[in-house]
């Protein structure tokens, strides 16, 4: 049986090891326009496959409630609401609806 | 650059990172405790790890007593996207910016950290960023031990319904960008459809959830940069 201690030391240590890597070897202007656009989209993708379909696959949670959490998301974002805003709306939504059908049911 | 102004502009504009990791981590800290950590030693992860995919991933991981190297093995599959975040943080810095600062922003980069640090005008302040990772992490370590503690008398319908938050931020932080530049939103688009049927493959095909991650940024990133080149002195044009 391993020490949880040591479980969270190799984490901590392999997930560092990923974020300082790059910021202290890398030390000029990537001249490549290429690479450039490359880094650009990076996150705008990894978020995306992070949140869809994730987003519907939640335990103790109807597609429903999930669905209302994730529009709200959609419509209150693309109109520039904040993170805080759009975060607590997509729960409030998703609590409602599913409270509503819990009622139904 | 200001040093305390960095700061304190990174403070304030890390508040709603802050309240977002509140939720997401009180979320993580409740699974935490369900799974057989005390509290302590979820709190510890949290303060020590900074990442909501790799530390949730871990949990069944702990449970199992699976060996070090493969612990080692799923944080660097599932954390890669660090490793891209980072190198394009590298060309928001100034190039003189010494290496302890270099290692302070490391510690840091999360995506939410990373997304706020990218939409910055001009150059990144190391000041900035720590303003920035010294409220969020607050929340972050905060809402573990909160979540750890206290979770398991919150009804089960409110805990499922928070956990919603972290994906209400990443969709917050994802849209906007994708409204002005029409590529971003077909980087979106198109990661959510690859997302979605690489999720739904037949059983003896499917990737782990890390795996999936890395696949579908390396494929659309790449795909993208040579469809739609973001213009080189025109970080915030709106042409593409």
């Amino acid at each position: 049986m391993h020490n949880v201690y040591s479980y969270i030391l190799v984490m901590a240590l392999v997930t560092y090891a990923i974020r300082v890597l790059p910021l202290t070897l890398i030390r000029r202007r990537i001249e490549s326009s290429f690479l450039r656009s490359f880094l650009y989209y990076v996150p705008f993708a990894t978020l995306a496959a992070m949140t869809f379909p994730a987003i519907f696959m939640g335990d103790g949670i109807s597609i429903w409630a999930a669905a209302a959490g994730f529009l709200t998301a959609l419509i209150l974002a693309y109109r520039g609401k904040s993170l805080l805003v759009v975060a607590a709306s997509a729960c409030g939504a998703a609590l409602m609806v599913q409270l509503m059908i819990n009622v139904i049911q | 650059m200001n040093k305390g102004k960095g700061f304190i502009d990174g403070l304030r504009d890390g508040i709603p990172i802050c309240m977002g990791y509140l939720a997401v981590s009180f979320a993580f800290g409740i699974a935490a405790s369900e799974k057989g950590l005390s509290t302590i030693q979820a709190v510890v992860m949290s303060f020590t790890n900074v990442t909501s995919a790799g530390q949730y991933a871990s949990l069944d991981s702990i449970r199992d007593n699976v060996s070090l190297l493969e612990m080692a093995l799923l944080q660097l599959i599932i954390n890669l996207r660090y490793l891209l975040m980072s190198t394009a943080l590298t060309q928001k810095l100034d190039q003189k910016t010494s290496i302890l600062h270099r290692m302070g922003i490391a510690y840091g980069v999360t995506d939410e950290i990373f997304a706020m640090s990218v939409l910055v005008k001009g150059q990144l302040s190391p000041f900035y960023s720590y303003g920035l990772i010294a409220v969020s992490l607050a929340g972050w370590t905060f809402g573990t031990f909160l979540g750890a503690f206290a979770g398991q008398v919150l009804p089960t319908l409110v805990i499922a319904c928070l956990g919603l938050a972290i994906y209400g931020m990443f969709i917050a932080i994802i849209i906007p960008p994708a409204r002005e530049r029409k590529s971003v939103m077909a980087v979106v688009a198109a990661s959510m459809l690859l997302s979605l049927v690489l999720t739904f493959l037949p059983e003896d095909f499917r990737l782990s959830s890390g795996m999936r991650i890395i696949v579908i940024t390396l494929i659309v990133s790449a795909a993208a940069a040579f469809l739609a080149p973001i213009p080189d002195e025109d970080k915030e044009g709106r042409d593409a």
